[in-house]
């Protein structure tokens, strides 16, 4: 469980997170949406040490993070797949995937080749450099990486930015599935909204660094105004 | 046969490469902290002087000629990792001009240090190795002992180097830090111990150039011993591709050729000219370098 408190971050003057609090629950998806600049990216980030907060405290089933370092923060299996994927273009799909393995304290060579199981598209291009993958195909490596490493919470930004409909829909299949079999805590920052609450249990809504909503994403997606003004949906 | 291995073009490309190796070497360790931390570190040269004056004056005194290399190595690892720790560490994400000055100021601090406590004068370090040529029947073949186990000594550097990179996860952890800090925080690397591991490795491979540089019977040691060399081993590494390691390193072997037979065909004065324009030509032809792997996009 992910426990944020009075969070606030800002950069310079501009305050990106204005007091957050909300928890995200072991084995359940929380899905943090908003628009273009809410603050979301900026959560996740704060989460993960890449940027410090001015107030507020971040905890980690009673663990305080909020004072730790981006690396002790990821070797404590919180994983953080950044917006815009993150992969390393000029490594071989392996060569990502190994990275994402050494902080495993399981065999490297076994995890590669589960991930490779669950995934087998990237079995087929493991000799490939990830600058010639797809965008689905990195998203796809992207959440592999992050998962060989065996993580208890997985930081999602934006799995769904620049895919298509279709792939959009196995990329959140997937991740409905991961959370339930390896009782994961998801995080998952979305933009588009409806197929975030389509498999989100809990559902916190960002507006200017503010939090709006917090609530099951069933009330989420049921409130009218909600939808309607922060969240961009028309029925 | 035997007049052609002693012909004057198989010696000059028997002395190229003697010395295309040295600027290989100097070259590959200037890449290795341009890809881990994007700096151009000027004092490439010096640090390794000054390591290798300690190890192999100051120790040398003491032990014999490969202790003395051995600790001349690891006083080169120590500089390398402390020069980043303290020097070069606050400079990071200043402008690019800051990183320039205080590695130039470095070397000048470098070259006054060890000119004040071991003096100017030629030292000339004891080797195993006889500089004299081998002869085939009555000539000279352009391959003397030493000049073997120069060749021999780059090549393994470089193999060490590449089997480090390439196939183990220390290697990976290197690259993955120079490529993308921020994801390889995400994934737990600690980056900058990556980027001063990158420092110590890069005047490791600096030091052991010093020392075969001024095991030399005819240069010698001397605080200004790796100044020719370090311009050389820079020209290498900037047409060869400062983010490419085998690049920088065929273009210091490919330089050491040609200049040899400049020096030999033509005049010895026309070395540093004929270096400088094949840096202007590559740098106008690939800016990049000519075995970069950065694209450029017309925009």
């Amino acid at each position: 469980m992910i426990r944020v408190e009075g969070l606030t971050v800002a950069y310079g003057a501009v305050k990106a997170l204005v007091n957050v609090s909300f928890e995200a629950r072991t084995s359940a998806i929380t899905a943090v949406l908003g628009a273009n600049g809410a603050g979301k990216t900026t959560l996740l980030r704060t989460i993960s040490g890449l940027k410090a907060p001015l107030a507020g405290t971040i905890t980690r089933d009673g663990t305080d993070l909020t004072a730790m370092k981006t690396e002790d923060i990821a070797r404590l299996g919180i994983a953080h797949v950044p917006e815009g994927r993150g992969v390393i273009g000029a490594f071989t799909v392996e060569e990502n995937l190994r990275l994402g393995a050494l902080m495993a304290k399981v065999d490297a060579k076994q995890s590669l080749a589960s991930q490779y199981e669950r995934f087998p598209i990237l079995g087929e291009r493991r000799r490939q450099h990830a600058d010639q993958l797809s965008g689905g195909e990195r998203q796809i490596l992207s959440m592999a990486r992050a998962l060989i490493a065996k993580p208890s919470i997985l930081l999602l930004d934006e799995p769904s930015l620049g895919l298509a409909p279709l792939v959009t829909a196995q990329i959140m299949a997937t991740i409905q599935e991961l959370c339930a079999s390896e009782s994961l805590t998801v995080l998952l920052v979305e933009q588009n909204a409806s197929s975030a609450l389509r498999i989100a249990d809990h559902a916190v809504v960002l507006n200017v660094g503010h939090v709006v909503a917090n609530d099951t994403a069933q009330v989420v997606a049921g409130d009218e105004k909600l939808r309607q003004y922060y969240l961009g949906m028309v029925r | 046969m035997d007049v052609f291995l002693t012909s004057r073009i198989v010696s000059d490309v028997l002395g190229g490469v003697t010395n295309g190796v040295i600027y290989g070497l100097v070259a590959l360790s200037l890449v290795l902290v341009w890809r881990s931390t994007g700096i151009l570190n000027f004092a490439q040269g010096a640090m390794p002087m000054m390591a290798t004056y300690v190890g192999m004056v100051a120790f040398g005194h003491f032990f014999g000629y490969w202790i003395s290399v051995v600790i001349a190595v690891l006083v080169g690892f120590l500089i390398g990792a402390g020069t980043e720790r303290v020097l070069v560490r606050p400079l990071y994400g200043k402008p690019e001009i800051n990183p320039v000055v205080v590695m130039v100021g470095f070397l000048t601090v470098l070259e006054a240090v060890a000119a004040a406590i071991w003096s100017s004068t030629p030292r000339s370090l004891t080797t195993p190795f006889s500089p004299i040529d081998f002869r085939l029947g009555a000539k000279p073949f352009a391959l003397s002992a030493f000049s073997v186990y120069q060749i021999v000594t780059a090549i393994v550097v470089m193999v060490l180097v590449a089997v480090l990179f390439r196939f183990t996860n220390l290697g990976l952890q290197l690259r993955a830090s120079a490529l993308a800090p921020e994801v390889s925080r995400l994934l737990g690397v600690r980056v900058n111990r990556m980027l001063t591991l990158g420092w110590t490795l890069s005047t490791g491979v600096g030091t052991v150039t010093a020392i075969l540089v001024s095991s030399n019977f005819f240069t010698g040691l001397t605080p200004q011993v790796m100044d020719g060399i370090f311009a050389f081993g820079f020209i290498a590494a900037a047409v060869g591709g400062l983010d490419s390691p085998v690049g920088s390193i065929i273009a210091g072997v490919v330089i050491g050729i040609i200049l040899q037979f400049v020096g030999d065909y033509v005049n010895s004065n026309a070395i540093i000219l004929v270096a400088l324009a094949i840096l202007i030509v590559s740098l106008m032809a690939r800016p990049n370098g000519v075995f970069s792997a950065v694209k450029t996009r017309r925009v």
